[in-house]
């Protein structure tokens, strides 16, 4: 079994029967009950956007409009997909649109690094002091979580945001960003291990000095 | 089988999603009990993907929710089956059917600008057209074929027929052919003229 297992397989699934239920209903002409059935996924849809546009006005409008569409294909949606899924995609979908309409985000990628299939080498070894979930709890860590991503060039980051926070898998990332299943591997590689690059500097700059960690679990 | 660093960071990713064969994956758990470095850039990845993957992550603007139901509400849901809805409903259809009527029946105030011209029937009376001045016919807005663009003017369906505009062949098509031909008795003007043309020809 992986070792990500509980943490992938696990996504906030709100009431499976509920929501199947939901699903039903709308797709029988209960519109006014759509708002309640994708509450649940408006971070998620939001994050997805964010990732491809990096412009809260943007991401929200691009959010709302992929809600619109949703609705209006609602009855396109197959019962053994998963909801949340379906409606990151269309979202993801709907963010890539926006952006090649949109000159002047393109011009991000001109400063992207193309060597993607070059290995990437760790640059911080020292052993790594757990950041524990419950830090979360606090707003300047999440902002440096956030922060931390955001340096990171468009592609990985994509990736890294369909995979690991919206918890898609390799072959529905891959679907949703119009890139091979081997991309979305080695990018996501890539991804991750700049990320524990970033938040282990972040660590000797002392972004994370104030958090509470147990006695002893100073590993360096 | 032996694994030396490069290799196992090149694999960690599909270390940690489980996606290795067993003879490198057991390889890589004996690098990690030896190799500090490694065990350290395995430590924080999986520390990455985990805080990563947190809901708690997700923040959502102020005011994101309720801008989002009101979206979704204005262009989702229509009145539901209460008989009050009913109500406003059949309302509201006997004043658009009151309403068309009216416009069909509508009669130019004016003599109507070409003799070879049809009225039209059951236009919508509130519909946006476009008229030029010097010319007979009224159009949807970016029919192909408006003449004089740069004086057009913009008014309802209803006005249009008023002033004795009649509707352009080309883009009111659905709205011809049934009416009834007035002729209002005036020349047939210069303007417009191969449009009148086609009128003529259809209705021989």
């Amino acid at each position: 079994m992986s070792e990500l297992s509980i943490v992938i397989d696990d996504p906030s699934r709100p009431g499976g029967t509920r929501e199947q239920d939901l699903i039903r209903r709308v797709q029988r002409g209960e519109k006014d009950l759509f708002y309640e059935l994708v509450r649940p996924y408006e971070r998620r849809v939001y994050a997805a956007a964010m990732a491809i546009l990096r412009n809260e006005a943007d991401a929200e409008d691009t959010c709302q409009e992929a809600m619109l569409k949703a609705f209006a294909h609602i009855q396109q949606f197959r019962a053994e997909a998963r909801f949340s899924t379906w409606l990151i995609q269309i979202t993801v979908n709907e963010a890539l649109m926006r952006r090649r309409r949109d000159r002047t985000v393109v011009m991000e990628g001109m400063a992207e690094h193309s060597d993607e299939e070059g290995n990437y080498t760790p640059r911080d070894f020292a052993d790594w002091r757990e950041i524990p979930s419950e830090a979360l709890e606090r707003k300047e860590v999440r902002q440096r979580l956030a922060e931390a991503l955001a340096a990171l060039d468009r592609k990985y980051r994509e990736v890294f945001v369909l995979r690991d926070m919206e918890h898609l898998n390799i072959q529905e990332t891959a679907e949703a960003l119009g890139i091979s299943t081997a991309s979305v591997k080695t990018r996501l590689l890539r991804a991750r291990l700049m990320l524990r690059d970033l938040l282990a500097s972040g660590w000797e700059r002392g972004w994370f000095s104030r958090l509470p960690f147990e006695k002893g679990s100073k590993p360096w | 089988m032996v694994v030396n660093c490069e290799h196992v960071w090149r694999e960690i990713s599909n270390y940690l999603e489980d996606d290795l064969d067993a003879t490198l994956r057991s390889a890589m758990e004996e690098h990690f009990r030896s190799c500090q470095h490694c065990k350290a850039v395995l430590d924080g990845t999986r520390n990455v993907i985990r805080l990563y993957g947190d809901d708690r992550m997700f923040e959502l603007p102020s005011g994101f929710s309720r801008r989002m139901e009101r979206r979704l509400t204005q262009n989702t849901v229509v009145h539901r089956g209460t008989w009050t809805g009913w109500l406003v409903a059949a309302a509201a259809l006997v004043l658009i059917a009151g309403s068309l009527r009216l416009a069909s029946s509508v009669t130019p105030d004016h003599p109507l600008k070409s003799e070879h011209a049809q009225p039209g029937k059951d236009i919508p009376p509130d519909m946006v057209v476009v008229v030029t001045v010097g010319a007979k016919l009224f159009h949807v807005p970016g029919c192909d074929f408006i003449h004089n663009k740069d004086k057009e003017r913009t008014l309802t369906a209803k006005e249009a027929l008023r002033e004795g505009y009649v509707p352009c062949l080309r883009c009111m098509r659905k709205y011809l052919n049934t009416a009834g031909v007035r002729r209002a008795g005036t020349n047939a003007e210069n303007d417009d003229e191969t449009q009148e043309e086609e009128i003529q020809a259809a209705l021989r």
